[in-house]
């Protein structure tokens, strides 16, 4: 049996203030699990589909299954929150994506009264054969920015599988945000690595993605959408490496500044093993595109407006 | 509607434009012929207040106000507008929301998004909910970038180059479109290589050297066009004796 009380009331309302239907939450069709700091509180599996969760002194291990073949038809909500002004929440997960499955995950976590909260997310992710993994983490900040937020993830994508993550951190002070992929890809398997962050204040944003292009004809792209505005700091770090022939790999960063006082890199780094890959990259790190804001500007919008359109447009 | 009295704009101590001055009545169509080079897009960009086309010498009025220090949305808001001849792709920004923006100057009992669509031979419920990114094509967002300019139901729009790599079907939309501005009262300045899309203006006035050559009839002007600058190798330097003969 599972707590239905006053966190999950509180988790429930941050995870439609960032845009879910918090009635997907105890409907029994969809897959669920909700927890608040180290305690779940509630988890609901579905046909092909089976969470299984284990509560430890700083959070929970969760591991994920989907069974070979099974298509999870409704998306799969997965919320963590930390409702008090302090704490530490480790969420050690595994995710075993069966040979030809298919599964759409949406992560909400919420921090909305953080001024010292720790969220460490530590996945292993295997999509099996043929499998397909969609997986959307958004978070929602309260405006103190007080988290530091560091998700670590290691993902395997075999044979003709295809994994496609979106990070979003638009809502809130982002805090300290320090994201950590790599993708080792197999045979024909795919690859979509997407970050989208909104920097405020004093935010510090690290992306390290990697995409390791191992089997014939793999695919990968890691793209990064990051505005950093305040004092904020970003850096972009993404590599790819070609092991194999016909693999294609694709960096792609944008970095826009709002402000004298932020400041952003972006390093890529393109490794080919097997001449036979191709990588490429692109990055542009400056402020909002002139003629983009004139364009806006030319139909009525004052210039702040029009900086607001481009940014928010560029991270939806 | 807009008058520019002795426009000149200087950038890296060359003239780009020299002495401007043209007059466009209310509700006028008049086209800017010339050849590459003379001028045409920066006489748009100094109109609109872009930045980096600030008149050295010389002032803008619209509708007798003077309006040379005023920024690109206090020309907006008055109704000015213009559309690119390389129009700016949005990531993330739909083409639905991209016309509401400019729609908000039109005020009620204006066109919608969805009519403006059409008139610029888009079918809407193809269009509404795409990005205007990368993924349009060049006549695809040029279309947009028209329909955009109609939904603000401008009293002046400056349209750069709208037939550039059009096909003659588009060159159509591009007609009824003007069309549609000026029937509603606005003036346009159209500015264009087509003799076959000048030649719907009112009026028009030929641009060489970043100099107003002469203005008057299109079929007049174009004839001029043709017989004098189309050849023309003394880009943003017309001969003294050319000037002299007009």
């Amino acid at each position: 049996m599972f707590e239905t009380g006053s966190d999950f009331t509180a988790i429930a309302k941050s995870f439609e203030n960032s845009g879910g239907d918090a009635s997907a939450l105890l409907d029994k069709r969809f897959g669920a699990m909700v927890v608040s700091h180290n305690r779940v509180l509630y988890s609901n599996g579905v046909p092909g589909l089976r969470m299984e969760s284990e509560e430890i002194p700083t959070g929970i291990k969760a591991r994920i299954f989907v069974e070979p073949g099974a298509e999870i038809r409704n998306p799969v909500h997965l919320c963590f929150g930390v409702l008090p002004k302090e704490g530490l929440q480790e969420i050690l997960s595994e995710f075993d994506i069966g040979e030809g499955a298919k599964v759409r995950f949406v992560a909400h976590c919420t921090f909305p009264n953080a001024e010292r909260v720790r969220h460490v997310m530590d996945a292993k992710i295997r999509v099996g054969r043929g499998a397909e993994m969609d997986y959307t983490e958004t978070h929602y900040h309260g405006p103190e920015g007080g988290v530091e937020v560091l998700p670590v993830a290691r993902i395997q994508v075999e044979e003709g599988g295809v994994y496609r993550s979106q990070f979003k951190l638009i809502e809130g002070a982002a805090g300290v945000v320090k994201l950590d992929y790599q993708a080792d890809l197999d045979r024909e398997a795919v690859c979509e690595l997407d970050a989208k962050i909104y920097g405020k204040r004093n935010d510090q944003i690290v992306i390290n993605e990697s995409l390791h292009l191992n089997g014939e004809g793999a695919r990968g792209l890691a793209k990064s959408r990051i505005v950093a505005s305040d004092h904020c700091v970003s850096e972009v770090i993404g590599e790819a490496v070609g092991n194999a022939a016909g693999a294609r790999g694709h960096i792609d960063c944008v970095e826009i500044l709002k402000g004298p006082h932020a400041r952003a890199s972006a390093v890529p780094k393109l490794v080919v093993v097997d001449e036979r890959a191709k990588l490429t990259h692109e990055a542009a790190i400056g402020s909002v595109d002139k003629k983009q804001v004139e364009t806006l500007m030319a139909r009525g919008l004052s210039e702040d407006e029009a900086v607001d359109v481009v940014v928010k447009g560029m991270l939806r | 509607m807009l008058k520019l009295s002795g426009v000149s704009l200087f950038a890296g101590g060359k003239p780009i434009l020299r002495d401007v001055n043209l007059e466009v009545a209310d509700g006028e169509i008049h086209s800017i012929l010339g050849a590459n080079g003379t001028g045409k897009s920066t006489l748009a960009s100094v109109i609109m207040g872009l930045s980096g086309y600030r008149p050295t010498s010389g002032r803008i009025y619209f509708q007798e106000e003077d309006i040379t220090d005023l920024s690109i949305t206090e020309r907006a808001r008055r109704g000015i507008t213009l559309a690119w001849q390389e129009p700016a792709r949005f990531e993330g920004l739909t083409v639905a929301e991209y016309l509401k923006t400019a729609q908000k100057q039109a005020g009620n009992g204006w066109l919608s998004p969805r009519e403006c669509l059409s008139k610029v031979g888009l079918v809407p419920e193809k269009y509404l909910a795409r990005a205007v990114d990368a993924t349009l094509s060049g006549g695809e967002r040029r279309r947009i970038e028209l329909a955009s300019v109609l939904a603000m139901r401008p009293k002046l729009v400056l349209l750069d180059e709208p037939d550039s790599g059009i096909d003659a079907l588009s060159i159509e939309c591009i007609v009824d479109v003007i069309r549609t501005i000026a029937r509603s009262g606005g003036s346009v300045l159209l500015i264009t290589h087509h003799e076959e899309v000048a030649a719907m203006a009112d009026r028009a006035s030929s641009l060489c050297g970043g100099t107003v050559l002469k203005t008057g009839d299109p079929g007049q002007i174009a004839r001029f066009f043709r017989n004098h600058c189309q050849e023309c190798m003394h880009v943003n330097a017309p001969l003294s004796t050319e000037l002299s003969r007009v």
